[in-house]
């Protein structure tokens, strides 16, 4: 193990599947000059500017020129910046990237990662603090992966770019510079798999990405109030490791699911609906989700605090499942 | 000067012959579709027949091309065989793309057909990625993004040519300008009149072209071809076709008078190219018959063999949304 940062970890993964397979390109803005969060530093002093392509700020033509190198030979990595620059190129990962295998009938793959930073950081403001993850994960062809911290940010990223279809990292612009322990050394989380941070009882605990660290500070909040929580990372939200969340819940009986993203219509009602379906008889309160109240991320820090969750929602809505409150 | 000093007889026959056979596969579908035999909306390629069979005539077999909503013809020139493009239409299982896709998602990717595309201009990146795809591989293939003069307004357009200009790509932009983005004239939406002028704003050589003279689409795709296959950077080729159809079969075109239509038939660039190899000697009668009758047995073929096949079975409809067998819906229920 070595200590590295979210962002150090993901130059790392992606340095071994360029030394290990030629076909890995990454292109998109300012990738050369290391990206906007260090997470291509070095990339060109190894792998040359023919591997390592400075992109026009044209989102679509990112995604687009991915799709074209995907399809014809190449496993290219394409850095959309922020999440909400994504949007700028929807029909190439909508239309094009997610529906290229199925629409013709299987006959191509699309290994493609389309990385992008989201979540919110010191007053980003309306454009630059969503999370957008409910997005692709509603649309079919597309995997949907969120780490939470450095040796998952380099494991999942690994598999990501081995992995034949496309897959959407996501990676939280709060905790890209976060440290901690990563594997020296090729290291590669399977997609689809959660991890169980934390053994508990009382109730389950749902949650990934920045929220997961946020819900390491809630449970040892809850603790001291006598409240043993299980906290589930999904890390991969497509494909989803619903085993490991059912299994849980029809343990406990009681759930919280926590995203940073907005509440309404986010992927935690998907999460809040697979369990309901499948363990309802198991429940034994109404499950309650965490998330951004419905409103544009706002720029002034009192606003910004009022709409996008933290511990002290996690907590809250622990104590409401519990039936404290 | 005579059309044999600048292409050979037989490639001269050869185009006739793609022509017509795009010409009689589409004007079948049009009965077929209003016969209410085919699902979906069908658009054809008729008018434009000059334009495929030129360019895909000056491309090698594993150049790459991405086309349109309009799609069939460059299917068939590109070399796809006529059988599982009639049978993805039918949206049977024999389909070149087993049934998923239909007339608007024709692709194989065997003979470097990237895909029909129903986004407007949404094949034009893409043939930028097959050309960095193609550079960063060392085989010299170029890619052609054929589109329309509805398509040129995108901004697609521009990025994929802004992008491809910048690398100097091995990419031919081949924008078909048949007057119409969908129901509305090109003069009510563009600012330019020569649509060729858009290639300055990004430093590549940009040429309209008689769109309906295969000797005309076949010579100018060549020398961009080769200039992209050498390294020469992109093109714009501004194809002047007329769309003798409406938008879609089944379209009331209200936006167009009748004459209108008549008054262009004398281009037809079947008629006008039959003409051409009559008239230096190229083709008599008798081989001209034949080859349309060809063309007619082998749509008859591609039609027997599209109806008798089977439609996909229903239990198949999740296959390949991913590649392989491990991956699962998001909610697990495979």
């Amino acid at each position: 193990m070595r200590r590295m940062s979210f962002g150090q970890a993901t130059v790392d993964a992606t340095r071994f599947a360029m030394r290990e397979d030629d076909r890995v390109v990454v292109l998109g803005e300012d990738i050369s000059w290391g990206g906007n969060f260090g997470q291509f530093r070095g990339l060109v002093d190894e792998f040359g500017h023919d591997r390592v392509i400075d992109m026009p700020i044209s989102e679509a033509i990112i995604m687009a020129v991915g799709v074209g190198a995907a399809v014809t030979g190449l496993r290219p990595v394409a850095s959309m910046s922020f999440v909400e620059f994504t949007l700028g190129a929807m029909d190439e990962i909508v239309n094009q990237a997610a529906k290229f295998r199925y629409m013709f009938g299987g006959q191509v793959s699309v290994p493609l990662v389309l990385r992008a930073s989201d979540g919110v950081l010191r007053s980003s403001a309306g454009q630059h603090s969503s999370s957008l993850e409910g997005l692709f994960t509603h649309l079919p062809g597309l995997k949907v992966v969120a780490p939470s911290n450095p040796a998952d940010a380099k494991g999942l990223l690994r598999a990501a770019i081995a992995d034949d279809d496309p897959v959407v990292y996501l990676e939280n612009k709060r905790i890209t510079a976060k440290r901690g322990p990563v594997p020296v050394g090729d290291h590669v989380v399977p997609l689809g798999s959660a991890a169980v941070r934390r053994r508990g009882t009382d109730l389950t605990i749902v949650t990934y990405s920045v929220m997961a660290l946020h819900a390491e500070k809630a449970c040892s909040e809850l603790t001291g109030m006598g409240i043993e929580a299980e906290l589930i990372d999904l890390r991969s939200l497509v494909p989803l490791d619903l085993d490991t969340v059912l299994s849980s819940v029809a343990r406990t009986g009681r759930v919280v699911v926590a995203h940073e993203a907005w509440e309404f219509g986010g992927f935690g009602a998907e999460l809040v609906a697979a369990i309901t379906v499948e363990v309802f008889d198991r429940l034994r309160a109404a499950p309650v989700r965490v998330g951004a109240a419905q409103a544009p991320i706002p720029f002034s820090p009192p606003l910004e605090g009022a709409v996008v969750p933290g511990a002290d929602e996690i907590v809250a809505a622990a104590r409401e499942v519990m039936g404290l409150i | 000067m005579s059309l044999t000093e600048t292409m050979s007889p037989g490639l001269a026959l050869s185009i006739h012959r793609t022509m017509v056979r795009i010409r009689v596969f589409e004007s079948r579908v049009e009965q077929l579709f209003k016969a209410g035999e085919l699902p979906g909306f069908v658009h054809t390629y008729i008018g434009q027949e000059a334009i495929a069979a030129g360019v895909c005539s000056a491309l090698n077999r594993d150049d790459y091309i991405t086309s349109t909503h309009r799609g069939h013809g460059h299917a068939i020139a590109k070399g796809m065989e006529l059988g599982p493009i009639m049978a993805e239409l039918y949206g049977k299982e024999t389909g070149a793309c087993r049934g998923r896709g239909g007339s608007m998602h024709v692709a194989d990717f065997s003979v470097g057909m990237l895909g029909a595309n129903g986004i407007v201009a949404g094949g034009l990146g893409i043939a930028a990625g097959a050309a960095l795809s193609a550079r960063y591989r060392g085989t010299r293939q170029v890619a052609v993004g054929f589109f329309g003069d509805g398509g040129i307004n995108k901004g697609t357009f521009h990025e994929a040519l802004n992008f491809a200009a910048t690398h100097r790509l091995g990419v031919v932009f081949v924008c078909e300008n048949n007057q119409y983005a969908q129901f509305t004239s090109r003069l009510r939406t563009t600012a330019v009149e020569d649509l060729s002028v858009r290639a300055s704003a990004y430093g590549i050589p940009g040429v309209t072209v008689d769109g309906n003279d295969p000797s005309a689409t076949y010579h100018e795709a060549l020398e961009a071809v080769a200039r992209a296959r050498e390294g020469g950077g992109p093109t714009l080729l501004n194809m002047e076709t007329y769309r003798f159809g409406g938008h879609y079969v089944g379209d009331a075109e209200v936006y167009r008078e009748s004459a209108e239509v008549e008054a262009r038939r004398w281009a037809d660039p079947i008629v006008r190219w039959e003409r051409t190899l009559t008239d230096e000697g190229l083709m008599k009668d008798g081989p001209r018959e034949a080859v349309w009758a060809e063309a007619a047995e082998e749509v008859s073929a591609a039609v027997r063999f599209a109806e008798t096949s089977p439609y996909p079975e229903g239990g198949t409809a999740l296959e390949d949304v991913f590649t392989g067998a491990t991956a699962v819906p998001a909610t697990g229920r495979a």
